[in-house]
């Protein structure tokens, strides 16, 4: 049980979840999510690319047409597609009266992990066939691989007029546009905020590419068992695509309208490894968590589950857990998961999905597993790890989201019950 | 390709660009503009799909004369007199 820390702001400068919209590899609303992360059930399939060829990864296959127009699709991007639907999604499930709600106190803070790799591929791709004649390079070019599309697409289809655009940041860029809109919330830049990260990563071949080439791509001949974070038998990443955006509001507003709350937003924090392009930094990730238990006045001890990054490298996993360790030891009652291994590293989503997944925790008490630990890695072995099966934990107050990316990026969310 | 083939490969170019839209009652002397919802983007590629299928080279000058279906298949028959369909 926690002494509830935020109860010492006023309730305009609390931050609170009130909706939830997500497309994973293995859920097209967070109810699915949940229940595969409860039962075992992978997203991750086979899957072609150009010039990788066969290769796995975490695909999703949510309802595009159910908030867009086809001729929206054809002109615009997967990522924003993606966004769309969790934008809509999130917006239905906070039951907010939308008509009237005004729109340009909206602001769309989306993290993401790159844009516009998807895009230029095609358009290379295409152009080749013209013997690489600029006169064929599209017009829509430009206005899909803007850094801000993602979430312009989503003020176009929604008509909201507040701020827009996309919070570049690596794998941690899922927690990074939900603090975002925390910030902005509580700057009274808007008093709605659509928040959290997109990623339509599977269609670059560079991605996996790139991943191949550092040797951190994943392979496995059952496709599930491909991600593997903290088994010794871990090869790489296993890309995936996906999204998951809050509505986030204050909770002087959410009381207001009566909506139904998943948690507050009680800290966050991000800093910088500055210390090398692609390997983690154990200590600035931990200085990252402790900083936000410092910001949320909350210890190490009152966290119920910390969601891990751990993607299934060899290296990064275990620099997590040394982070981790150095922070929660003696902490007996905080257990740790991992949503990759269901679906894959959603990269610009990843942050935010992970969370998604482990807020119905606040309403039912179970911590879902990590999956695919045959054999745990003794370098992994955290104590209160949740290996493989779901475990009930009575009460969940406290739920700790770490996300950590390239350059030295980390990313902690906190959310704690209300 | 005559004028009756020109109008066909319009129609084909509108229907991938214009994906929602009934295209069946499409009247030939009225403005595409009213009848479609389209914008200047969607101009843009009709004028790119007949570049990448034709290599017909549509000056920015010239754009106006794809108002109408019928302004469109006179502009283009001679531009398009000597090609096959596709």
């Amino acid at each position: 049980m926690i002494a509830n820390p935020a109860t010492q702001r006023p309730d305009h400068e609390r931050i609170v979840i009130t909706g939830v919209g997500l497309a994973a590899p293995n859920g097209n609303s967070l109810s699915e999510f949940r229940e595969a992360l409860l039962n075992g059930r992978s997203g991750v399939s086979e899957y072609e690319i150009r010039y990788v060829g066969k290769t796995l990864a975490g695909v999703c296959n949510f309802d595009e047409l159910r908030y867009q127009k086809k001729k929206e699709l054809r002109r615009g991007t997967r990522a924003a597609s993606v966004g769309i639907y969790c934008a809509n999604e999130a917006v239905k499930d906070a039951g907010l009266d939308w008509p009237n709600v005004d729109k340009s106190m909206v602001g769309i803070y989306i993290g993401v992990t790159e844009h516009g790799n998807v895009e230029t591929e095609n358009e290379i791709y295409e152009l080749r066939g013209f013997d690489y004649d600029t006169k064929f390079w599209s017009h829509h070019h430009n206005p899909r691989t803007v850094a801000n599309n993602p979430a312009g697409e989503i003020s176009l289809n929604m008509g909201i007029t507040g701020p827009h655009y996309t919070v570049g940041a690596a794998c941690a860029a899922g927690n990074a546009g939900l603090i975002q809109g925390a910030q902005m919330l509580r700057l009274g830049e808007c008093d709605v905020a659509i928040a959290g990260g997109v990623s339509e990563s599977v269609r670059t071949f560079g991605i996996f590419a790139s991943f191949a080439s550092q040797g951190a791509l994943a392979a496995h001949a059952e496709p599930a068992k491909a991600s593997r974070p903290f088994d010794t038998e871990r090869n790489g990443i296993v890309v995936a695509e996906g999204g998951c955006l809050y509505i986030l509001e204050r909770l002087s507003d959410a009381k207001r309208r009566g909506a139904k709350i998943y948690g507050e937003v009680a800290g966050y924090a991000m800093n910088s490894d500055a210390s090398d392009f692609v390997l983690p930094n154990p200590v600035r990730q931990a200085e990252c968590v402790q900083l936000a238990l410092r910001r949320a006045r909350l210890k190490p001890q009152q966290v119920d589950i910390v969601s891990t990054h751990a993607t299934g490298t060899s290296s990064g996993d275990v620099q997590e857990c040394m982070a981790l360790r150095s922070v929660f030891a003696g902490a007996e009652s905080t257990w740790f998961n991992n949503a990759k291994s269901f679906i894959g590293h959603a990269m610009g989503a990843a942050g935010s999905l992970e969370l998604g997944g482990n807020l119905p925790a606040f309403a039912d008490g179970v911590c879902h597993p990590t999956i695919n630990v045959d054999t745990l890695d003794p370098e992994c072995a955290l104590d209160g790890l949740v290996v493989n099966e779901a475990r009930e934990k009575n009460r969940v107050d406290v739920i700790l989201n770490n996300s950590f990316g390239m350059l030295g990026i980390n990313s902690v969310v906190i959310v704690t019950r209300i | 390709m005559g004028p009756a083939e020109i109008k066909e490969t319009i129609l084909d170019i509108l229907e991938g660009i214009a994906p929602d839209e009934d295209l069946s009652g499409l009247k030939d002397d009225v403005p595409l503009r009213e009848q479609l919802e389209l914008d200047s983007m969607d101009f843009l590629d009709i004028v790119m799909e007949l570049r990448k299928r034709y290599r017909v080279q549509i000056p920015e000058d010239d754009y106006l004369e794809l108002a109408t279906m019928n302004s469109t298949v006179n502009y283009l028959t001679p531009l398009m007199k000597d090609l096959e369909k596709v």
